[in-house]
């Protein structure tokens, strides 16, 4: 039988998969876009899972409030990806350094 | 609880997204009418401050404040942050045109934004559920990121909106995966529920603990105190100054009303489970904001360790987990936003004779020449943020350590005292370098007489004569702590 602690075990793996993702990945920032969706699906389950395991609502509309937000969130990150590409030409994690100190 | 009676409860809210709509339109039709589209969205601003107003006087407090089923609160504490954060908004906004013009041109979509994000922050402070609260949040982020990267054909401009938009969206994430660890381990997202569940004397499950854990990392981020702070220099260097004005300031009130809100009110009775950390985040980002600050050599970059450096002091307040810690964070949080802007006119007031900005400290030697009101008005936020007495930046460290003296916590106000006097050395840096170094008559350009205003204004608070508005504010802000920890 699949129980609670599952879904939180699996949610807080995808979660902590998602950090690490922004963190260890130094080549390409659509990966840590994608990253970010690994850890707001990674709630997202979260949230159903107690929703379901509590019988209470609340949990599966705020998953929808976070699926909303995540799609809105992207389209800003994309959007600001592409002025940066237009003034760079390189979307690398490693050269985003022209600020330090 | 009727629709009606919510919405009116929330009309400053309503004014706000309503004429954000319009005006998203207007400036979609009319692009080239930035400028009035400016002054209407500060006229809408000040009219929502007029709307919230009362509510703070009358310590609006409990079920009469409740709008939308408990989901938001519009009680005195909601309204006397939503007060600094509308006001500081329009300050923001007021002087973002003339700066824009002389960097490749004015959108008139950046008022649109500020006003959404204005009414982002309404909804954080103003959230009593994890729901509204994440909305809230969200809202004013994804404005901010758009407002950091405004200016499209600057290269540090797009880097700081990407930088900004990166470390929120993980905070966000961080955050909301506290909230679901919470929701399961106490079976609601109103904070009511929560403090029910958690209330003092239960002990405290494995999973409650990791979710505040984690939604108090989340916080920490966005109100960038230490270990979370590393994004606030670049994206304070990087952003347009008008933006980085608006950074400095609202959202930071809007955070740390949403942070207190959050402790003291959700998580309220288990004060032990969240203390160490807020107490480790003070400490922490008083003596990191003071260090790092040393060795910048541009002025923006040197306020946003400033500005980790006073999320610090604040945060002592919360430590205190007392109302007196409360309102001491309350009367801080005003004092600071008023010298943050007032600090940062006078940074979008430094230009040269070809009207660009100058930006680097070593520039602004002799300032005390060319410019002796320019030189004098910074050297005041300088001495105020220090906490140097005659100015009015004193008396928020005063209030703040004597609350957290008064709860016990002695150790943490003497390492923050003594913290404090390495933050004074690079600010009297500052001072020095205008009124002692060799002149580099670089500051010559015009202040405007916007700005001239509004340094006027700002200067005057922080002045001795701000010691005459100490009752006023202290009672307000008693007013608005009351109602917090009164709260449903």
């Amino acid at each position: 039988m699949i129980g609670i602690e599952h879904y939180v075990a699996v949610s807080s793996i995808l979660f902590v998969l998602g950090v690490l993702g922004i963190f260890l990945n130094r080549k390409n920032i659509i990966i840590i876009l994608m990253a970010i969706e690994l850890i707001l699906l990674a709630v997202s389950l979260n949230m159903v899972a107690f929703s379901h395991y509590l019988h209470d609502l609340v949990g599966q509309i705020f998953s929808m409030f976070i699926l909303t937000v995540a799609a809105g969130e992207s389209a800003v990150g994309l959007a600001i990806l592409v002025i940066y590409f237009r003034g760079r030409g390189t979307i690398a994690v490693d050269d985003v350094n022209q600020m330090k100190g | 609880m009727s629709w009606a009676v919510s919405l009116r409860l929330l009309a400053a809210e309503d004014l706000l997204s309503v004429w954000g709509l319009v005006l998203l339109l207007v400036s979609a039709w009319a692009p080239a009418k930035g400028r009035a589209i400016t002054w209407a969205a500060v006229g809408v601003l000040f009219a929502a401050i007029a709307l919230v107003w009362p509510n703070v006087s009358t310590g609006l407090s409990g079920a009469d404040a409740s709008a939308f089923y408990a989901q938001l609160s519009v009680d005195a504490f909601a309204s006397y942050a939503k007060v600094l954060i509308y006001g500081a908004a329009a300050v923001s906004l007021m002087v973002a045109p003339a700066f824009f013009e002389r960097n490749g041109g004015y959108r008139a979509e950046y008022p649109v934004l500020m006003l959404f994000a204005a009414l982002g922050m309404g909804l954080m402070v103003s959230a009593t559920d994890m729901m509204t609260l994440y909305i809230g949040l969200e809202m004013n982020s994804l404005a901010a990121y758009v407002m950091a990267a405004m200016l499209r054909t600057d290269g540090r401009s797009a880097e700081a909106g990407l930088k900004y938009f990166v470390l929120g969206a993980l905070a966000s994430g961080i955050l909301l995966f506290g909230m679901s660890l919470t929701y399961g381990f106490t079976g609601g997202t109103g904070f009511g529920a929560i403090a029910k569940a958690l209330a003092a004397g239960t002990s405290l499950s494995m999973g409650a603990t990791f979710g505040i854990v984690f939604m108090m990392a989340g916080l920490a981020f966005k109100i960038s105190a230490v270990p979370f702070h590393m994004w606030t220099p670049d994206v304070y260097e990087g952003a347009p100054t008008p933006v980085t004005t608006f950074f400095a300031t609202a959202p930071k009130v809007a955070a740390m009303g949403l942070t207190m809100r959050v402790c003291l009110m959700a998580f309220g009775g288990q004060v032990a489970a969240w203390q160490q950390i807020v107490m480790f985040a003070s400490i922490a980002s008083i003596v990191v904001g003071a260090l790092g600050a040393i060795g910048q050599g541009n002025i923006k970059r040197l306020m946003a360790y400033s500005s980790i450096n006073n999320v610090g002091f604040i945060l002592v307040g919360l430590a205190a987990a007392t109302t007196d810690g409360s309102a001491a964070m309350l009367t801080y949080l005003a004092i600071y936003v008023v010298m943050s802007l007032c600090g940062f006119v006078v940074v979008l007031s430094l230009r040269d004779a070809d009207g660009k900005s100058v930006e680097s400290i070593a520039d602004l030697a002799g300032l005390s020449r060319t410019k002796p009101g320019l030189a004098a008005a910074l050297a005041t936020v300088m001495f105020s943020l220090a906490g140097i007495p005659p100015l009015f930046g004193f008396w928020g460290k005063f209030v703040v350590f004597q609350a957290a003296v008064a709860a016990g916590l002695l150790p943490l106000a003497v390492i923050g005292i003594a913290a404090s006097v390495i933050g004074a050395f690079y600010y009297l840096k500052v001072v020095k370098v205008m009124y002692f170094d060799e002149p580099a008559d670089k500051v010559t350009g015009e202040v405007g007489s916007l700005n001239a205003v509004l340094l006027i204004v700002t200067g005057l608070f922080i002045s001795p004569l701000g010691y005459l508005l100490t009752g006023w504010l202290g009672a307000l802000a008693r007013g608005a702590a009351v109602a917090l920890t009164k709260a449903v």
